[in-house]
């Protein structure tokens, strides 16, 4: 049976990519935007290990672990940060979160 | 690469959990289709001959983060916030957002798959990718970036903590 190729995971990244960036474009709890941040990473490391698999290399591979300790650092921040802002503007819509003094 | 049929199947779920983690109007669905395809892309990691990614990926993906976030969504009730652009804003930014995210779209492909022209080593007997072999390949050429990530990783930790230690009332 034929084998898939590289450029079919490179298009379904792309689309799972595209989707996390319309998610931050559109929707306006910032949870959501945090989670479509997430999948945009996502697919990023999808195409790293696709293309180490494509090349028979394991650096690929390597540079993903450092991708989700960086997504697992900037969940923890940002969720506190989300947390903290909820406390002080009792919401979490960022259409109303236009003030840097709170 | 793995057969074709178990690729489009895998990744029509992997888009349509996208697709419904962007839609759904409740915060802990999202949540929940976002695992969905966590763990779908942990199965292509698995066909992509890298079973240690697999692993993580369940375990810190789909379990940690995914629980960091169903927790903080109980904690702040934010489940059902309404989340539409306001009327202020209008809705202009809806189909703005959507061409830009096509035109975004169009360049991914045009530029990846132009660009792939990388000799295919499809002959090669496939490397091994156990924890054994990652773990060397890290300590051997990535050491700097590696206690950098573990600096990150306190940094994070201690930022967290101090975001949320409530201040005297002379602080």
């Amino acid at each position: 049976m034929a084998e898939v190729s590289i450029e079919w995971y490179i298009i379904l990244s792309a689309v799972l990519f595209t989707m996390g960036a319309i998610g931050v474009l559109l929707r306006r709890n910032a949870i959501i935007i945090f989670m479509s941040i997430e999948l945009m990473l996502n697919s990023a490391n999808l195409l790293f290990v696709a293309f180490a698999r494509h090349l028979n290399d394991l650096d690929g591979q390597v540079f993903v672990f450092f991708v989700i300790t960086v997504a697992a650092a900037e969940v923890a921040v940002g969720l506190a940060l989300i947390v903290a802002i909820f406390r002080t503007k009792r919401s979490i819509n960022i259409d109303e979160l236009h003030m840097l003094k709170g | 690469m793995g057969s074709p049929i178990i690729f489009t199947i895998l990744a029509l779920i992997a888009m349509l959990s996208a697709l419904g983690m962007l839609l759904s109007r409740n915060a802990v669905h999202s949540a929940l289709f976002l695992v969905l395809n966590f763990t779908t892309i942990a199965v292509f990691f698995l066909i992509l001959n890298a079973p240690f990614l697999f692993v993580t990926q369940i375990a810190i993906y789909a379990g940690a983060i995914m629980v960091l976030f169903i927790f903080v969504v109980m904690l702040l009730g934010a489940e059902q916030l309404r989340s539409e652009p306001t009327a202020a804003v209008g809705r202009w930014q809806v189909p703005l957002s959507i061409v830009l995210a096509m035109i975004l779209l169009g360049t991914f492909i045009f530029i990846l798959a132009s660009g792939t022209g990388t000799p295919s080593v499809e002959t090669e007997a496939l490397i091994e990718a156990g924890p054994v072999e990652i773990g060397l390949r890290l300590f051997e050429g990535y050491v700097f970036p590696f206690e950098v990530a573990s600096v990150l990783l306190l940094v994070a930790m201690i930022g967290v903590v101090v975001l949320r230690t409530r201040r005297g009332e002379n602080g």
